[in-house]
């Protein structure tokens, strides 16, 4: 019975550690994690304030953009930096 | 190994542990349920995927094989990828469910702690007077990739050049809002190179449509005395068929065709039937925090069959609520607060090789419905560079990659 408990403990616990903020694990959609060969590249492993100023840039209308402009725009700074330390995990 | 009284626990904790993990159910294995099962055995829950065929066919993309420009080979897809990232994968049909058991038609049941349905759409023929599924072996919807997009891809290829090809577009909701307007300029691409003399009339039962500025301008300047675009306030409106004549009838006047294109209003998927998770409008309410059915507890509604508000139905919606739903029943399943989430939608169109448009958008709950983050999202410029038309037509065939691979392995 005790061990039941640690285990019923211990599934939530490998659970929380993958929990992605809100927007984040839809950008999988497209930027793809386990593809090396993608035109839209995969952000694993990049420099996750890289990726919240390519955000910014991509929100401000500094950098040419096909859809990213349209995508950025609907998050805040702080949104962005969440999904940027996410995504490149 | 040598067994110790250190190790005695261990084993004893094994076989508890594997009952602690919570099981989830997950019937309908195209882009939604595929995605979801992914994710949630990613979020360490043990998966069940239903789904009745053993090769998948995929939509996005099959406008290309109708054009000639892909083989259909390149959008089926297997559940062997499932299987090897550890998801049992039963092929069947869920004919119910009895308390939290999902049970099929060879009566296997299935148990589980929630259920996630991904039912995808049923294709309304009783809705077109004259339409039938027995018609759509002569005057194909292919609105459900497989057989009927080879059919109409082999009757555009026989059709003696001169003829007039058909389509007709049904009103609001269907599966992929653009999807009807991006056949209709690959076939008028089709027709242009391969049958010049040949004409596409295209019969709508609306006025406006999704990327349509978009759409009218790439017509206007690509396929001109080709395609011929008729909206509801035109007389667009088709209200019968003929199969025989291979004729269609608007409340302006008939049109014959040598190919017609019947693409019918749409509901549900049978399965929203079967479990009860559709409403009068033949779809499924959702919350839109959880996906779960407004109707039927412990079951969530991901996909074409959700009434997402303002998401659309595509691949990539689907996709993106199969993420959004695992992680919110995750959070269910350990008693803990389901985050107000944030999604995500990509829809290119092609609409000619090398052309590309999108459309995107930004969602999150709101007054019970998924509504547009304001000021996010939007089509492709008007006046972009024909680079940028190249580019979004090559990124269009990434994205399919990639949400092939993440759904499918």
């Amino acid at each position: 019975m005790r061990w039941r408990l640690l285990a019923l403990l211990a599934w939530p616990a490998m659970a929380m550690a993958q929990e992605a903020p809100p927007g984040a694990s839809t950008c999988l959609g497209c930027h793809a994690s386990t593809r090396t060969d993608a035109a839209i590249p995969s952000l694993r492993g990049r420099d996750p304030a890289d990726v919240a100023e390519a955000m910014r840039a991509f929100r401000e209308g500094r950098r040419p953009a096909t859809l990213m402009d349209r995508l950025a725009k609907g998050f805040s700074e702080e949104e962005s930096q969440a999904i940027a330390a996410w995504i490149v995990r | 190994m040598k067994l110790t009284r250190r190790a005695l626990p261990m084993l004893l904790a094994a076989p508890a542990l594997a009952q602690a993990v919570p099981k989830v159910v997950v019937i309908g294995g195209g882009f939604g349920g595929t995605s979801c099962a992914r994710a949630l055995q990613g979020h360490g829950i043990a998966v069940t995927l239903v789904e009745a065929r053993e090769t998948y066919t995929s939509c996005p993309f099959s406008n290309a094989v109708i054009a000639g420009l892909r083989p259909i080979s390149t959008l089926r897809f297997g559940y062997e990828g499932l299987r090897r990232a550890g998801i049992t994968v039963v092929h069947g049909t869920a004919t119910g469910v009895a308390g939290r058991e999902v049970v099929l038609g060879d009566g296997t049941r299935l148990p589980f702690d929630r259920l996630v349905v991904s039912p995808g759409i049923t294709l309304r023929f009783d809705a077109l007077p004259g339409y039938s599924e027995a018609a759509s072996e002569t005057l194909p919807h292919a609105w459900q990739a497989g057989a009927q997009t080879e059919l109409l891809a082999r009757q555009l290829n026989a059709m003696e050049d001169g003829g007039t090809v058909i389509m007709t577009v049904p009103e609001n909701p269907y599966r992929c809002p653009p999807g009807p307007y991006e056949r209709a300029s690959l076939i008028a691409y089709f027709l242009k190179t391969r049958k010049p003399r040949s004409k596409l009339l295209v019969l709508d039962a609306k006025d406006a449509f999704s990327k349509q500025r978009l759409f009218e301008a790439a017509w206007a300047a690509l396929y001109p005395g080709i395609l011929e675009y008729v909206p509801l306030s035109g007389g667009g409106k088709v209200t019968g068929v003929d199969v025989g004549a291979r004729r269609v009838t608007t409340d302006f006047g008939d049109h014959d065709g040598a190919v017609i294109n019947v693409i019918p209003p749409q509901r549900a998927g049978d399965l929203a039937r079967v479990l009860a998770v559709a409403d009068r409008s033949l779809w499924c309410p959702i919350d839109p925090e959880s996906f779960e059915s407004r109707l039927v507890p412990g079951v969530h509604v991901i996909g074409d069959a959700a009434i997402a508000g303002a998401m659309p139905k595509s691949a990539f919606a689907a996709n993106a609520q199969g993420r959004v739903c695992a992680a919110a029943v995750a959070a269910l399943l350990r008693g803990t607060p389901v985050q107000t989430p944030r999604l995500l939608n990509t829809c290119y169109s092609l609409v000619a090789p090398g052309y590309g448009i999108s459309i995107a958008g930004v969602y999150r709950p709101a007054n019970g419905l998924l509504t547009d983050v304001p000021g996010a999202g939007g089509t492709s410029p008007l006046n972009a560079p024909p680079t940028t038309r190249e580019a979004e037509a090559h990124y269009a065939e990434d994205w399919f990659q990639t949400i092939t691979t993440d759904a499918f392995g």
